[in-house]
């Protein structure tokens, strides 16, 4: 694979729209006569957090990715960035995800399926062969074994010589939505939240530039929700993970820095712009009247977007390249630092190479020749995008408050209470489109029999498992025994201290290369499993 | 009867009265919005449902499925692991004489996929596009 020809000029936002126009960089509330929309830069954020917008910085354009094994997924992460990426963003597999080493009779059939299969320290170093661990920002989307993988990475760079310092990226290490939706827990609430304590806690002294979570949205809106339950539950977690670390001794003026969101894209346009601008408003308000936080910065709501997810449809599956793309412009508008779009095929298959590279190009053309990045927020200031953004966030205050009057999220979660009131919405979700209330085109209206070619199939490799099955044995059988013990041993002890950072015992793990499974059966045995609860009413 | 109530009958009164249905999340796969939809529509189509929660292994859930008398099994998957945790659960079942217990497949199925899926035995796979009344339409004329 060669890189293109890069172009003389370096690709950027233009200052003139195309019929020569100026287009300034911002426009203040003069323009309109209001004093209460603001500027952007200034609290409370509605119109975004920085005051040049995307003309400072652009978006990081970050694409899920990874699957079989470690080999595959570094070929197609070169590709991506050869492609003008600007992160990465690791796709991991299910094992991986629960803390399970491939051999485990539950992980097997699950190898390499939806992500990469990480399960030791020499996995991970072929991962990130080759790239450069101090130049890109690698995202990770991994809960119940965050702070694992996160000093896997650490152990990486440590093994390269890359200063931690210099390390960027994020873990998602969002617990609370997966007991709610995406199901990836593996300790009760208690200890989790400890160990994400720990982690963001020691993020913040050892790699500043991380962020050690990105609190999500994302899954509980494609589990059911509305755009304002969306936010409320993410800004409700949010909160809990606030006290959690007020709680250990966490400065928030610090900490409160390095909370980054995490958000889905469906297709309402105007809805999901002030979703965004209402979400950080509220935030920073919550900071600063709550918390009585004075930095600016530490007020700030920067989050991520996916545009795709369970917006798009297997019939007619390349409608979806333009839902993508009116998703990614809403994501602009409302002011993304990273945005993801989902290839076409997503809704049935992992991406083939030709549909990733369309999706990234989707970003592309909207960043370079759409110029509607030029201007930050140049939708403020308009009288249904201001309306429309009070009311969201109105209503998201309210749903907020119900939550609180039930008796917090951690109670509604183990409860049961929150994933029950996500699953009554989606059922009201799919009886809308299935009476047809909801147009979705291609679906249930404007259908043609036949649905479309998919065109070109991605195809796992069939030997990929038994390769990761392969290298996991060749590990265990290479490494020095007598250090996996005694760092697990060391490990066990330090759980058992309440306030101890786990973070330095499973850094000595992943550098002694145990395994995911030895590490989180460790711990297993000192905390036990999360109790779902089942119920259906 | 409430307009939902009616579309989800399609114009009948129950249709799935009396039937006993599991529905089961096998693997590692969390995402069980799907899951969650679809048992709370087959009871308000007049089924007891028994879900399982996440993360069961195919043994668990055919011990389910005998202990509790089920007259069929709907599996959601979307991990694209369904052609192994479909065969060890109708082997399962098999091993326990529970041949009998139609067994449906829900979640991300490829089409090229679903010939083979039939062939194990699966007596319907239903994906999300799938308006709920036409699920429960086919589920109540394959239990018949």
């Amino acid at each position: 694979m060669n890189a293109p020809e890069r172009p003389e000029v370096e690709a950027r936002l233009a200052n003139t729209s195309p019929s020569g126009i100026e287009v300034p960089i911002q426009v203040g509330p003069e323009a309109i006569g209001s004093e209460r929309i603001g500027r952007p830069g200034e609290y409370p954020f509605t119109r975004g957090i920085f005051s040049d917008g995307f003309r400072g910085r652009l978006w990081t354009i970050r694409q899920y990715s990874g699957f079989g094994t470690a080999e595959e997924s570094n070929e197609r992460y070169r590709f991506l960035l050869e492609q003008g990426q600007t992160g990465l963003s690791v796709a991991l597999d299910l094992p991986t995800q629960c803390g399970y080493d491939p051999v485990d009779p539950m992980a097997t059939p699950e190898i390499g399926k939806v992500g990469v299969s990480l399960s030791n320290l020499a996995e991970a170093e072929i991962l990130f062969d080759g790239l450069d661990l101090a130049g890109i920002s690698t995202s990770f989307t991994i809960n119940g074994t965050a702070a694992i993988v996160y000093a896997m990475y650490l152990a990486v760079a440590d093994k390269r010589g890359v200063a931690r310092a210099k390390l960027t990226g994020t873990i998602q290490n969002d617990i609370l939505k997966e007991y709610v939706a995406r199901g990836t827990w593996i300790f009760p609430v208690r200890p989790s939240m400890r160990l994400i304590a720990d982690s963001i806690l020691y993020s913040n002294e050892q790699t500043p530039r991380f962020n050690p979570i990105s609190i999500a949205g994302a899954h509980v809106r494609d589990a059911g929700c509305t755009a304002v339950e969306e936010m409320a539950y993410t800004l409700a977690n949010g909160l809990a993970y606030v006290d959690e670390l007020r709680a250990r001794g966490g400065d928030i003026e610090k900490f409160a820095k390095r909370l980054s969101f995490f958000f889905y894209v469906h297709m309402d346009f105007f809805e999901e712009v002030c979703k965004f601008r209402a979400g950080r408003r509220l935030w920073a308000r919550l900071m600063k009247e709550r918390y009585g936080v004075s930095d600016p910065k530490a007020q700030h709501f920067r989050f991520g977007v996916v545009c795709g997810g369970s917006s798009l449809v297997a019939p007619q599956p390349h409608n979806n390249i333009v839902r993508v793309a009116v998703e990614t412009m809403a994501a602009v508008m409302g002011g993304a630092q990273s945005i993801f779009t989902a290839a076409f095929d997503e809704a049935f298959q992992i991406p083939t190479e030709f549909s990733a590279e369309l999706a990234l190009r989707t970003q592309q053309m909207i960043a370079y020749e759409s110029g509607i990045a030029r201007t930050v927020d140049p939708l403020g200031g308009s009288y249904f995008v201001e309306q429309h953004t009070d009311r969201m966030e109105a209503a998201m205050e309210q749903v907020m408050r119900e939550i609180d009057d039930y008796g917090g999220v951690v109670k509604a979660i183990e409860n049961g209470w929150l994933q029950m009131r996500i699953a009554r919405r989606a059922l009201e979700r799919k009886m809308k489109v299935d009476s047809g209330e909801s147009v979705v085109v291609g679906v249930n209206h404007f259908r043609r029999t036949e649905t479309g070619e998919i065109g070109e199939q991605f195809r796992l490799d069939p030997n990929a498992a038994r390769r990761v099955l392969e290298k996991y044995e060749r590990v265990r059988s290479t490494r020095d025994a007598h250090a996996v013990a005694r760092t697990l041993a060391r490990l066990t002890d330090a759980s058992r201290k309440e306030r101890e950072n786990l973070m330095p015992y499973l850094i000595d793990c992943c550098h002694a290369y145990a395994t995911i499974g030895e590490m989180v059966g460790a711990l297993k045995r000192e905390w036990g499993e999360f109790a779902e609860p089942v119920r259906l009413s | 009867m409430s307009k939902e109530e009616a579309l989800l009958q399609g114009g009948q009164q129950a249709p799935l009265r009396g039937r006993r249905i599991l529905v089961a999340k096998p693997g590692l796969d969390g995402h069980d919005a799907g899951a969650k939809v679809i048992a709370l529509a087959l009871r308000d189509a007049g089924a007891e449902v028994i879900y399982t929660g996440l993360r069961r292994s195919p043994e668990y859930i055919a011990r389910v499925a005998v202990d509790e008398g089920v007259d069929a099994v709907g599996l959601s998957i979307l991990s694209g692991s369904h052609k192994h945790l479909v065969e060890q659960v109708l082997g399962q079942l098999r091993d326990a004489g529970a041949e009998d217990v139609a067994v449906f497949v829900g979640g991300t199925i490829p089409a090229e996929d679903r010939p083979a899926l039939a062939a194990l035995g699966v007596r319907g796979i239903y994906t999300a596009e799938m308006p709920l009344a036409e699920v429960i339409g086919a589920l109540a004329g394959a239990l018949e």
